[in-house]
């Protein structure tokens, strides 16, 4: 029998439990590492190396090079282990956290400030069934 | 005789450490989140307790996937503030009180909470956030701090019903502490946001508002509220809120004593991507 995972009928989140720590083990730890100062430094300085440092998946190596956060939590990475990337690129949690929306992080500041993303029409799975906001907002604009 | 003489419930986003360093707090953006601290703030001077248990979750900055425990109690004299990726805070150093730390230990333990036990281990921005929200840019903190970890990270995470319990546990731990102390219990973290994935910047005020009066009025039945009722409606990390449960079980009318009195709430939005809240709780046992 499996176990019992309700937050699975949540969209556009992944909660981080053991299956996802099992599989995320030396993402997060990469990630965590550049609290450092120094490994800060030698991560920029040459991103590759860094990373072979690491052994983590080449998929979860693709996603950080690309900074696809999205791609990142979805292979294992937890936000907060992983906004240290972030950090390491001098961004600020709200650049970090747009990145993942259909928002650049001018307009999820604004979005911030005009009260946030309503839980209205985000609770369920089902509730999304016609894409999610990046998707809808792209069919939006294309008219 | 030791005593709990009031609960602190507050958010603790990293951006108003950040505008308390920087000097920003007058700025358009954070006056008004600044404004409704005062209040909190003149409590605080003329309340300065002499340690507070201070609730909060690491932030991958003291634990990292190596050990994670779901209840950890800082043990020792000091706790340096961490580098959690953007330099550390220049905030002073928190002091602990190690006496207090081991009883509190040594009782709870007994009382069947396996509390993980922990030195030399630095404290993030859930931590020393909130004691800037309260006190402010002094050279030392005005008292001692038992820094509490709970685990809300990783999956599976405390119920609400146990965060309560620990509440009570603590709370009867330091009863029976035979010096005279007067010491406050905060819980931190919240209030509703969404740091990760598309959902991200998530806010529900009305579920704020309605948490403010459960956790004052009827948290027993607050503590039976599901996890994936917290992320379904006040995102993925305003879960933090359960920590808030601790805090609130440590308040004598839930061991047969009077209700608590309310004499702050400060609700705002937003700092960075979070709803903020306060509220402070004087117990009269
Ligand atoms: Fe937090």
């Amino acid at each position: 029998m499996g176990l019992d995972k309700p937050y699975l009928d949540i969209p556009g989140t992944i909660i981080f439990d053991t299956d996802q720590a099992s599989m995320g083990y030396h993402l997060n730890m990469f990630a965590m590492s550049l609290k450092d100062a120094e490994n800060r430094r030698r991560f920029t300085a040459d991103e590759n190396a860094y990373l072979d440092e690491w052994p983590m998946t080449e998929e979860q190596k693709d996603a950080v090079r690309d900074r696809d956060f999205n791609r990142i939590l979805a292979l294992g990475g937890n936000i907060y282990f992983c906004a240290k990337i972030g950090a390491t690129d001098g961004q600020n949690y709200v650049e970090i956290v747009s990145s993942m929306t259909e928002n650049d992080a001018h307009a999820h500041k604004q979005m911030m400030i005009d009260g946030g993303r309503s839980p209205d029409g985000n609770r369920y799975l089902h509730e999304w069934a016609d894409g999610d906001p990046a998707a809808r907002k792209e069919r939006e604009e294309r008219g | 005789m030791a005593r709990i003489s009031a609960s602190v419930y507050s958010s603790h986003v990293p951006l108003i450490g950040a505008a308390v360093d920087k000097g920003l707090t007058g700025d358009d953006y954070f006056k008004p989140l600044f404004d409704g601290y005062r209040a909190g703030r003149e409590w605080a001077a003329e309340n300065t307790p002499d340690v507070v248990i201070l609730v909060f979750n690491d932030h991958a900055n003291a634990f990292g996937l190596d050990i994670v425990p779901t209840f950890a109690l800082g043990m020792s004299e000091t706790f340096e503030p961490a580098d959690e990726g953007w330099g550390s805070r220049p905030v002073p150093l928190v002091v602990g009180h190690p006496a207090l730390a081991a009883h509190i230990a040594h009782s709870v333990i007994r009382a069947d909470f396996d509390l993980t036990l922990v030195n030399n281990i630095p404290v993030d921005h859930g931590c020393t956030v909130p004691l800037s929200v309260m006190f402010d840019q002094p050279d030392t903190w005005p008292c001692k701090v038992i820094p509490l970890f709970i685990n809300v990270v990783q999956y599976p995470i405390p119920s609400g019903r146990r965060c309560l319990e620990l509440g009570k546990a603590i709370r009867q731990a330091v009863d029976s502490f035979d010096d005279d102390l007067d010491v406050q219990i905060w819980g931190t973290g919240g209030m509703s946001h969404q740091l990760q994935g598309q959902r991200a910047g998530l806010i529900n005020q009305p579920w704020d508002h309605e948490f403010f009066e459960r956790m004052i009025n009827d948290p027993e039945d607050l503590a039976t509220m599901e996890h994936v009722e917290y992320v379904r409606e006040a995102g993925s990390e305003g879960i933090e809120l359960v920590m808030w449960l601790v805090a609130r079980g440590a308040m004598s009318d839930l061991a047969g004593g009077a209700a608590p009195t309310e004499v702050h709430r400060h609700y705002h939005v937003p700092a960075s991507n979070t709803a903020v809240g306060q509220l402070i709780l004087e117990d009269h046992s």
